[in-house]
């Protein structure tokens, strides 16, 4: 009896449930009350079958883009949730006071906390940006492989539903959020923690690079006629080194991750600590994925950050040509400094002085692109709308992260304020700084095409000003406590002078608490008043790229005629020449059809990552056999496109011109 | 904006037409190639096999390295005849991703290499020979 149930149950048992946490308890309560409502109502209104075939099989890169920052958002509240208690928790827990976080608990908060913002909010946010952006920018219909889009957001979900499910069955790794071995190896941590991290990275790791080369192959093969590598916008120049980097490390992670199982399930050695296994090289390894990792995650946002500095100054970018070269740059460059992640591992001075001038390097291309928006600006028409106000909050923060880092990068510094809270000062500086902030900008700025109408202003406001000085009340005593010594991940504090730093740091959590609800409102009210937002022009900021230059939002097809680019700013170019769209000479529009199989892939693929986790060896087995089979399959669907009649876009077409004309 | 013949995505022969005009795209080798290609690959093979069956080279550091030596060559052969790699295939996009690749390989090992031999060098030298001097 007890081997049928091992045989079917692997090693989950009622024990693996976290009962015996209140907080746990608490928030699965909260989470499957919340849950049953949501299902309850899409149940009650019908809306099952409208989600199936419009969104959830959709191959649209516009639809998929906004599931991807849908996605990313969500992440944002459970990995925002994670950080909030730990801010509380440092917070209370001096002297006799434990905190109320145990820190069996407390470890897992901390390493959940950064494999979410990292894996499950910031790249799918960039992920979901490049999606719906570089189309458009380009003049494309769609990505060049619609389907493998929908499987790769798929297979990013499935991450993202094996990460939450750790949170109820099981728990997750305790280890930090790169899993350090010894301590991720089954000798330290033989519960199912790392085996959740391993496989849910693994799963949208899948997502993440076909998504990369999906991207890659749209830059470069689906370019508008006319539109040559300068004449790119830089958004799409930056996606596309993001995406190159995305497709040469995240291979590196997926075999790091690999070697790492071997030694957790077959008893193999690579990087324990006898039999010739080496810890130093998972280390090694880990960071050859890591530090692109972190010049993925901005480099889209630098893209962001010229197109919103251009359309808000009012003129051209300066020194287009430079920021191409500077952001190919650092796409190499971020190849070569990896070590400075691991300076005090113990290589000798040539080593860490080669990597310490490489990290230092590194941050001149990064100078030229701060001179270049700013000089954009210099004798512009500068209009603060919230776009731009978040980019000058960037432009002010990154640079003071900026320059932290490269105080980090100099070895003997880094001797002392090597894994201090100096270090997570630095770091959420220019993540929450760049990435973020660059998210709100990119949200604000993109919102009214996605959706037709403009975000509130005010509660844009509230969001900014809570998120900017909320990130500095929240991350300034972390850099004095991180000066002062004080190392990170501690769950509990002796000296009762440190409080009051803490203290201040959460009152900053707080703050960006506050930040991340205006920006719910912000949305809640922006969709409630939508009609007094509402803009029919398609170009509500007077725009420069080929996203303004079709409808809010835009037709299925995106553009009823492939545009002919002669210029940098396409669309400046043709509002300048005060060119004409065409009216006649429609044709039937050829378009990809919605497909369900990547749903069922990303579905068995996340039932074999559980398998494997739980030892369930019958799911595993039966869930990757599937995966082969009905990938398979797919290959037999010839049934694949369809046209759009063209009575449909004449009719499409024409609506558009008449709002136009009642716009103008 | 003016009037352009549509195109469907995933078509990519009508694609390649607006882009790629002066591009070969296709790159499909003829029978002489392949036959080439095979032949370098047998003789590039038949080559390590015979020095460590025949063990004409003496020591085995040597075969070593002529091995792989004849490995590398045995890419270049396989990428040029078999993978049709020329610097004109896809407007030049497919000579340049390999570039890139070999130098982030390179990259990659040499500096791990370079990084993980390395390890040792701060300890007190009694405890490096108790290590065995390895990594």
């Amino acid at each position: 009896m007890d081997n049928i149930i091992k045989t079917i149950f692997g090693r989950l048992s009622i024990e693996s449930l976290p009962i015996h946490e209140p907080i746990v308890v608490g928030t699965f309560l909260g989470v499957a009350v919340g849950g049953i409502a949501v299902l309850a109502l899409i149940t009650k209104f019908k809306l099952w079958g409208y989600l199936w075939k419009e969104w959830f099989t959709t191959v649209d890169h516009k639809r998929i883009g906004i599931m991807y920052m849908i996605l990313g958002i969500v992440m944002l509240l459970r990995g925002f949730a994670d950080a909030l208690m730990m801010r509380g928790q440092q917070a209370i827990a001096f002297g006799d006071n434990q905190g109320f976080l145990n820190s069996h608990h407390y470890d897992q908060v901390f390493t959940a906390h950064g494999v979410i913002m990292i894996f499950f909010v910031a790249m799918p946010i960039i992920t979901g940006l490049m999606n719906y952006v570089v189309p458009l920018q380009i003049g494309a219909r769609d990505v060049s492989f619609p389907y493998l889009n929908n499987l790769s957001f798929w297979m990013t979900a499935g991450g993202v539903v094996l990460v939450m499910a750790s949170l109820f069955i099981g728990e997750f790794a305790r280890t930090g959020w790169l899993a350090f071995p010894p301590l991720s190896e089954l000798d330290f941590s033989p519960d199912v923690g790392v085996d959740y991290y391993i496989w849910a990275l693994q799963v949208a790791g899948v997502g993440t690079t076909l998504s990369g080369i999906n991207l890659i192959a749209t830059i470069i093969k689906m370019r508008a006629p006319g539109m040559t590598m300068m004449k790119l916008p830089v958004f799409c120049w930056t996606s596309l080194c993001a995406n190159v980097l995305i497709v040469a490390s995240f291979p590196v992670l997926t075999a790091t991750l690999v070697l790492l199982s071997l030694d957790r399930y077959v008893g193999t050695n690579f990087f324990t600590n006898n039999l010739g296994g080496n810890p130093m090289m998972y280390v090694n390894l880990i960071w050859i994925w890591g530090h692109p990792e972190v010049y993925i995650l901005i480099l889209p946002l630098f893209g962001v950050f010229s197109e919103v500095t251009s359309t808000f100054s009012g003129k051209r970018l300066f020194g287009y040509t430079s920021m191409v070269y500077a952001t190919i740059v650092i796409t190499i460059l971020s190849y070569l400094v990896w070590l400075h992640h691991f300076f005090t591992m113990g290589s000798g001075a040539s080593v860490n002085s080669f990597f310490g001038i490489t990290t230092m390097v590194i941050s001149i291309p990064t100078g030229a692109k701060i001179f270049n928006w700013l000089f954009t600006m210099y004798k512009g028409r500068i209009r603060f709308e919230l776009p731009m106000m978040w980019t000058i909050a960037f432009m002010l923060t990154f640079t003071i992260g900026g320059m932290t880092g490269v105080l980090l990068a100099v070895p003997p510094a880094d001797f002392v304020l090597h894994n201090s809270l100096f270090l997570i000062a630095h770091f959420h500086n220019v993540i929450i700084g760049g990435v973020l902030f660059g998210a709100f900008a990119a949200i604000n700025y993109w919102w009214p095409k996605a959706f037709g109408f403009k975000l509130n202003q005010f509660w844009g406001k509230v969001s900014f000003w809570l998120w900017v000085v909320g990130f500095w009340v929240a991350f300034t005593p972390l850099y004095v406590m991180g000066l002062m010594g004080v190392t990170r991940r501690l769950h509990h504090f002796d000296d009762p002078s440190l409080q009051i730093w803490f203290v201040i740091a959460a009152f900053g959590a707080l703050m960006i608490a506050g930040g991340i609800g205006a920006f719910l409102v912000q949305i809640g009210v922006s969709i409630w008043k939508k009609e007094e937002l509402r803009d029919v022009t398609g170009d509500p900021w007077n725009g420069r790229t080929l996203e303004w230059a079709t409808s809010s939002p835009p037709p299925d097809y995106n553009f009823a005629f492939t545009p002919v680019i002669h210029e940098l700013d396409a669309w400046y170019d043709m509002k300048d020449k005060k060119a004409q769209a065409p009216t006649e000479g429609y044709r039937a529009i050829h378009m990809p059809k919605n497909t369900g199989t990547g749903v069922i892939i990303a579905g068995l693929s996340t039932a074999f990552g559980f398998g494997m986790i739980w030892y369930m060896w019958w799911l595993a087995a039966i869930a990757l056999i599937g995966v082969v089979v009905v990938a398979i399959w797919h290959t037999f669907n010839y049934d694949r496109d369809f046209y759009i009649p063209v009575e449909e876009v004449v009719a499409t077409e024409s609506e558009r011109r008449r709002l136009l004309g009642q716009g103008a | 904006m003016s009037a352009h013949h549509p195109h469907g995505h995933g078509d990519h022969a009508n694609l390649d037409h607006d882009l790629h005009s002066h591009g070969d795209t296709h790159g499909h080798g003829s029978l002489k190639g392949y036959m080439i290609g095979f032949v370098l690959s047998v003789i590039l093979t038949a080559i390590p096999f015979w020095a460590v069956m025949t063990g004409a080279l003496g020591d085995t550091q040597t075969t070593a390295l002529v091995i792989m030596g004849l490995a590398f060559v045995q890419i270049v052969v396989h990428m040029i005849y078999f993978l049709h790699m020329n610097t004109k295939s896809e407007g030049g996009w497919t000579m340049m991703a390999l570039v890139f690749t070999a130098v982030l390989v390179l990259i990659t090992l040499s500096g791990s290499i370079w990084v993980m031999y390395h390890m040792n060098t701060n300890m007190m030298p009694d405890m490096a020979a108790q290590m065995g001097g390895g990594m």
